[in-house]
C-alpha cells in the first residue's frame, strides 16, 4: 500500500488525468461553442477555428437574458440568506439543546430531503395562483427555502458539533445569557460552517429548474435555466445555439469559481453530516 | 430514530401533524416532571426547552407550510375533475382520476422509463462513484485538482450540462454525434435513453463519490495495514475490510441517489422533451399540469409519484435495517 514508487505515482497520475478530463469535457465543449462564429458553429470541431465574443454581446443586449440573470441572482441570494439563518437557528437547537420534538424535526427534514419535488408542483401551482404568488419572487423563494432547509440543518448541525462549546460555558459563567453566548461567542466560530452551507444552498437554488419552469410564466420572475430553455425557437435569435451556450457559460462561471476557491470547504460540508451514525 | 425514520408516504401528514401537537403535549409533562424533580435545575431546563422550540419553530413552520398543506391539498385535487381550461366542469369524482391514470399506457411507459433510468444510473454511479472516491481518497498526486474537478459536475446547473450533451449529440454541430453515429441519436428511443442516462451519470457520480468518500474516511488505516501484513490482496482488502465498514455510507448514498434519480426531469426536458417515449413520470406530470392545465390528472400523478417514492424508501429501510439510512445523520441532496 505504501509503495510510493514512480510507477505508482504515474498510475495515479493517469487516473487523475482521466477523471479531470471526464469532469471537464462537457464544460469545455459548451465554452467552445459559445466562442464560435455562426459560420463555424456547425463544423463539429471541439476547438473553435474562429473566435468571437458576438454571442455574449447578443445575450447581454437582450432583456430576456439580463432580466433572468437578475432574477436568478436575487432569488438565490434571498433564499440562501433566509434558509441559512433559519437553518442555523434550528441546527443550533438540535446540536446543543435538549427539547421535545427534536427527533421529529430531524425526521421531517429527512422526509423533505427525499421528497419528490414534482409532487409539490401541482398543489403549489394552484395555491400560488390563488394567493397571487404565482410568477413572483416569493413564489419561488418559498419552495427553495423549504427544500434547502434540510440541507442547511444537516450540514450546520455537523459543523456545530465540532465547535468547542466550553467557550460557551465560559461566556455563560461570565454572565451572558444563552442567546448572548450564541451571538457573541459561537456565531463567529461557526462562520466558516455558515459560509460553506450558504455555498451549498446557493448551488441548489441556482440549479433548480422544475419549480422555476412551473411557477413562473413571464420575465418578471423567470430564472436563467428556464430562460435558456425558452431561447430555443425564440424569434429574435436566428440560431439560438450560440446564445444558449454563452448564457450557459455566464451562469456556470460563478459556480466554477466557487468550486475552485472553496473546494476543501465544499467537500467537508457535503461529507461532514453524511455518515457518522 | 425509530418511527419517523420510516418515511412511509401516508405517515407524512400524520408525522407533521404530530410535530405541532406533539411538541406541546410533550412539553407539559416535562414541566411537571421538572417541578417535582430537581428544583434548582428546572428554571434553566425550562428556558432551554423554550429556546429550543423557539429556534426550531421558524424552520419547522416553513417546511410544514410549503410541504404539509400542499400535499393534503393535492390529494384533494386528485379526487376532482379539474381542468383549468374548463373550470365550470369542476366536480368531485372520487377515485376516477386514479383509474384513468393507472389504466393509461403513457403513464406506465413513463413509469418504466423512470425505473429503468433509476436502476441503471444508480448501479453505474455506485461503481464509478466508488472508483472516484478511492481515487480522491488515495491518489498520491494532485489530490486537490482531482477533488476540484470532480466537484464541477456537481456544481453545474443541470440544464447547462444537458444543453452541452444535446449539442454534442446533434448531427453536424457535435463531434460526438459525428464520431459515434451516422444518424441523429436524439431522435431514436434507445439512443436517447442512453444519452439521458449518460448525462445523469456524469452529473451525479461526483455526489455519490463524495458520500462514499465520507465512508472511506472511516476505514481505520491500521486495519488495512494489518490485512496487508496478513497477505490480503488489494481486492480482498476492499471487499473484506473496506466494504463492511462503509456499509452505512453506501446505504445512505444509495437511498438518496435512488430517490433523486427517480425525480429525473431537467435532463429529459432539455435533451428530448419527452419525445419518442422518453418521458419520466415527473415529465408527464409536468406536461399534464403546466402544459395541459389539467390539475386533477396532474395532482393524481403527483400523489402516485409520492406514494412510489415512499414505497422505495420504505423498502430500503426494511431491507437494510432502520439503523442505516434512518439514523440521525444521513442527508444530502
Amino acid at each position: 500500500m505504501a509503495d510510493t514508487t514512480t510507477r505508482a505515482k504515474l498510475r495515479w497520475g493517469l487516473l487523475d488525468v482521466f477523471v479531470v478530463a471526464f469532469a471537464l469535457f462537457p464544460v469545455l465543449w459548451i465554452m467552445s461553442l459559445s466562442f464560435k462564429t455562426p459560420a463555424t458553429l456547425t463544423d463539429g470541431k471541439f476547438i473553435p477555428r474562429e473566435w468571437t465574443l458576438e454571442n455574449y454581446r447578443t445575450i447581454f443586449a437582450t432583456d430576456q437574458f439580463v432580466r433572468a440573470l437578475v432574477n436568478s441572482i436575487g432569488i438565490a441570494m434571498i433564499a440562501t440568506t433566509i434558509a441559512v439563518v433559519l437553518g442555523a437557528m434550528a441546527a443550533y437547537a438540535i446540536s446543543r439543546l435538549d427539547f421535545p420534538g427534536k427527533r421529529l424535526l430531524i425526521g421531517v427534514s429527512l422526509l423533505i430531503a427525499m421528497f419528490p419535488q414534482v409532487s409539490l408542483v401541482s398543489p403549489l401551482f394552484e395555491i400560488e395562483r390563488q394567493l397571487g404568488l404565482f410568477d413572483t419572487w416569493p413564489g419561488l423563494i418559498l419552495p427553495y427555502i423549504t427544500f434547502a432547509l434540510p440541507l442547511a440543518i444537516y450540514t450546520l448541525s455537523a459543523f456545530f458539533k465540532q465547535i468547542p462549546w466550553d467557550l460557551e460555558k465560559a461566556a455563560k459563567m461570565d454572565g451572558a445569557t444563552q442567546a448572548q453566548a450564541f451571538r457573541r461567542v459561537i456565531a463567529p466560530l461557526a462562520a466558516p460552517g455558515l459560509f460553506t452551507t450558504a455555498i451549498l444552498v446557493f448551488i441548489f437554488c441556482w440549479n433548480d429548474f422544475l419549480f422555476a419552469i412551473s411557477l413562473t410564466s413571464t420575465e418578471r420572475s423567470r430564472t436563467v435555466p428556464v430562460a435558456l430553455s425558452f431561447f430555443t425557437g425564440a424569434s429574435q435569435f436566428e440560431d439560438p445555439t450560440g446564445a444558449i451556450c454563452a448564457a450557459a457559460v455566464v451562469i456556470t462561471v460563478p459556480i466554477i469559481l466557487f468550486v475552485l476557491f472553496f473546494q476543501r470547504r465544499i467537500v467537508s460540508g457535503l461529507t461532514s453530516g453524511a455518515v457518522k451514525g | 430514530m425509530s418511527g419517523n425514520a420510516t418515511p412511509a408516504g401516508a405517515d407524512v401528514a400524520a408525522d407533521e401533524a404530530d410535530l405541532r401537537t406533539g411538541g406541546r403535549q410533550a412539553a407539559v409533562p416535562a414541566q411537571r416532571a421538572n417541578r417535582r424533580g430537581r428544583a434548582p435545575l428546572s428554571e434553566n431546563k425550562r428556558a432551554e426547552r423554550r429556546l429550543g422550540l423557539l429556534l426550531c419553530a421558524p424552520a419547522a413552520l416553513v417546511m410544514l407550510a410549503v410541504t404539509g398543506y400542499p400535499i393534503l391539498y393535492s390529494v384533494w385535487l386528485s379526487l376532482q375533475r379539474y381542468d383549468l381550461r374548463f373550470p365550470a366542469e369542476r366536480e368531485f369524482v372520487g377515485l376516477q382520476n386514479y383509474v384513468t391514470v393507472l389504466t393509461n399506457e403513457f403513464w406506465w411507459t413513463a413509469f418504466g422509463v423512470t425505473m429503468l433510468i433509476t436502476v441503471v444510473t444508480v448501479a453505474v454511479e455506485l461503481v464509478l462513484g466508488m472508483g472516484l472516491a478511492l481515487i480522491m481518497h488515495r491518489t498520491l498526486v494532485g489530490r486537490g485538482i482531482v477533488r476540484t474537478a470532480a466537484l464541477i459536475p456537481y456544481g453545474i446547473v443541470t440544464v447547462v450540462a444537458a444543453f452541452s450533451w444535446r449539442y454534442a449529440w446533434t448531427p453536424g454541430t457535435g463531434y460526438l454525434a459525428n464520431l459515434f453515429s451516422d444518424g441523429a441519436p436524439l431522435t431514436e428511443r434507445a439512443s436517447s435513453l442512453a444519452i439521458i442516462m449518460l448525462a445523469e451519470i456524469w452529473k451525479t457520480t461526483p455526489f455519490m463519490a463524495l458520500l462514499l468518500m465520507a465512508g472511506l474516511a472511516l476505514v481505520p488505516e491500521d486495519l488495512l495495514k494489518a490485512a496487508s501484513t496478513d497477505g490480503a490482496t488489494a481486492w480482498q482488502r476492499f471487499t473484506k475490510v473496506m466494504l463492511p465498514v462503509m456499509k452505512p455510507a453506501i446505504l445512505v448514498a444509495l437511498l438518496f441517489r435512488t430517490l433523486d434519480a427517480f425525480r429525473v426531469f431537467d435532463n429529459i426536458y432539455v435533451l428530448t422533451a419527452g419525445a419518442n417515449d422518453t418521458s419520466s413520470v415527473s415529465m408527464i406530470a409536468y406536461n399534464n399540469l403546466i402544459r395541459g392545465l389539467n390539475l386533477g390528472i396532474g395532482s393524481t400523478m403527483s400523489v402516485l409519484i409520492f406514494i412510489t417514492v415512499a414505497i422505495i424508501a420504505f423498502v430500503f429501510v426494511k431491507l437494510f435495517g432502520t439503523a442505516a439510512p434512518g439514523s440521525d445523520d444521513g442527508e444530502r441532496r
